[in-house]
């Protein structure tokens, strides 16, 4: 008899909006079905890699905070991303850490003061049903995780009972801080030869400001209108980070939870690890853009992986 | 068998995306062959591209390729594209599926018919039977998973989309939006003219293939009656 198969956290409030999120959903494009994936792929990946898990292993993506749960079972967690209150019992704990749950152990996560995406990863992570090759859910395309949907108060989310580990955090100067000014380097491409060079100095010489409408499908944002002059246009692919500019002259970017395809121009898009500091704004955060090429966006891309490999984690003492 | 030709190379533009993705566009016109070309070009890449690869998003008149940064770079994407770009097409097999998907007519599942008779001066059988002697060109799929952006309708019937999209299309509304038509795979919001229902799954999840077609098949929708539909599982 496996006595651990039963073993789970009782969802007491899912908060704002839960959700499964593994590295995301590839290869569906051909579907309609976009890719999902978590919001701040960064922080996502530090809590897998605090528990010592998969980088691909199923995780709780938090918007803005409010989640409590029961644990029934011995296991691990790690909690990144925003900066949120944490207490296990009433008792307050550090995030960026991994910490030891014992069955009946209450895990409380407050609202998010600085950032709006938070991250709760378990040892050998979430026990869920894969859809099309990933347990991300999409909730627009109620696609993935539990049935589509985000998680709600009363579910069991499975996972499971794991002996001791060894407990770890992250340096202090290594953990992201989301309040820093964001100045969005953008990859110019699509329509952006396109564009009047006027409007695309205007663009990366003005500031913006997040409007009340940003979710994980995009962020609209408000600031020196862009005029396109180009009328005609197919819908095409759209890829992650992308700079749409509509009619009304105000950019969105558009994010993991994007349509597949779409037919406003787009001045190019944002590189990815800046997206993730975006994907932590909320409404009122101001950023600036500017152009950077293709070839210096992979040469971060793979500084920022050698560095992200070299990073030690430190042990917690018990 | 259709004519496929080769892309002009003057047509024919890469254009990079973002810092994972090139788009190439080969044309600026909607054309049947230009849609079969990026339909067989979409498949050369699969295997071309294999272990980079993270995904390709077929339009109507472009490819959008999207790879794995750190594990190739542009330079090497863009050599491949160009190699199979410059290859002929003609030889290649082309899927040439046409599917054909059941609809029942009326204004009972097509809420929009009478509209769409009175702007364009024809009766409701007459559009009903416009509708369905084309056969039709999957030319995208996207806004929806399963949603297949089908065309071209005829001029005659061409129906722009509604001033205020309804709040819910129900699943496998037959709609027309000027010159392309479609089906709703799933209940959701739209603003396309409504002109008959589907009764037959356009999205399974659990099941495949999870959609009948792919960008590049073509197909041809054949009326049927209230009691057929109702027999193929249609719900009204």
């Amino acid at each position: 008899m496996n006595n651990d198969s039963n073993a789970h956290f009782n969802v007491i409030d899912a908060g704002i909006l839960c959700t499964y999120q593994d590295l995301g959903r590839f290869k569906q494009g051909n579907l309609g079905l976009t890719t999902g994936g978590p919001a701040d792929k960064s922080a996502y990946l530090w809590a897998n890699r605090l528990l010592k898990n998969p980088a691909k292993a199923p995780v709780l993506e938090l918007s803005f905070g409010g989640l409590t749960l029961v644990a029934n079972t011995f296991t691990t967690i790690a909690i990144t991303g925003a900066k949120a209150p944490l207490t296990i019992n009433g008792q307050t704990k550090e995030i960026w850490q991994s910490h030891r749950i014992k069955p009946d152990d209450e895990i409380k996560i407050g609202f998010a003061s600085e950032g709006c995406r938070i991250y709760l990863g378990v040892a050998d992570g979430f026990l869920v049903q894969q859809q099309f090759g990933s347990v991300s859910t999409v909730v627009r395309e109620k696609v993935g995780g539990s049935n589509g949907l985000a998680i709600s108060a009363g579910q069991l989310l499975a996972i499971t009972k794991t002996e001791k580990q060894p407990l770890y955090c992250l340096k202090e100067h290594d953990i992201p801080s989301y309040t820093k000014p964001l100045t969005l380097k953008v990859v110019t491409g699509y329509q952006y030869s396109l564009f009047n060079s006027y409007e695309i100095a205007k663009f990366f010489a003005n500031e913006y400001q997040i409007s009340n409408q940003y979710d994980r499908m995009g962020y609209r944002l408000t600031g020196a209108s862009i005029q396109s002059n180009i009328t005609k246009m197919f819908s095409e692919g759209i890829c992650k980070g992308a700079v749409q500019i509509p009619p009304d002259g105000q950019p969105i970017v558009l994010s993991n939870d994007r349509q597949t395809i779409g037919g406003y121009p787009k001045i190019g898009s944002v590189l990815s690890r800046d997206l993730d500091y975006l994907m932590q704004c909320s409404q009122g955060n101001k950023v600036n853009f500017e152009p950077i090429s293709i070839h210096c966006a992979h040469n971060i891309l793979h500084l920022a992986k050698a560095k992200y490999l070299k990073t030690q984690l430190l042990k917690v003492a018990m | 068998m259709p004519q496929i030709t080769k892309p002009s190379r003057k047509a024919v533009r890469i254009e990079v995306a973002g810092e994972d993705a090139l788009i190439i566009y080969l044309g600026d016109v909607i054309d049947k062959n230009i849609s079969k070309t990026i339909a067989q070009l979409k498949n050369r890449l699969i295997e071309e591209l294999s272990d980079c690869l993270v995904d390709l998003i077929p339009s109507y008149v472009s490819l959008l390729v999207i790879f794995d940064p750190l594990i190739s770079d542009y330079y090497a994407v863009k050599q491949s594209i160009i190699k199979h770009l410059s290859s002929d097409f003609t030889e290649a097999k082309t899927n040439n599926n046409v599917i054909e998907l059941p609809v029942y007519y009326s204004p009972e599942s097509g809420p929009d018919l009478k509209l769409i008779a009175k702007t364009s001066g024809l009766s409701i059988d007459e559009v009903i039977k416009i509708h369905q002697e084309k056969t039709y060109q999957v030319f995208a799929i996207g806004f929806a998973p399963g949603f297949a952006f089908l065309g071209e309708v005829d001029a005659r019937i061409a129906t722009p989309r509604l001033a205020t999209p309804r709040a819910k299309v129900p699943k496998g509304s037959v709609a027309i939006a000027d010159q392309q038509t479609a089906i709703y795979p799933e209940q959701s919001p739209g603003g396309w003219n409504l002109i008959g229902l589907c009764p037959l799954p356009l999205f399974e999840p659990n099941a495949k293939p999870h959609i009948p077609y792919q960008v590049g098949d073509s197909v041809k929708f054949i009326g049927i009656s209230k009691a057929r539909f109702l027999t193929l599982g249609g719900q009204l």
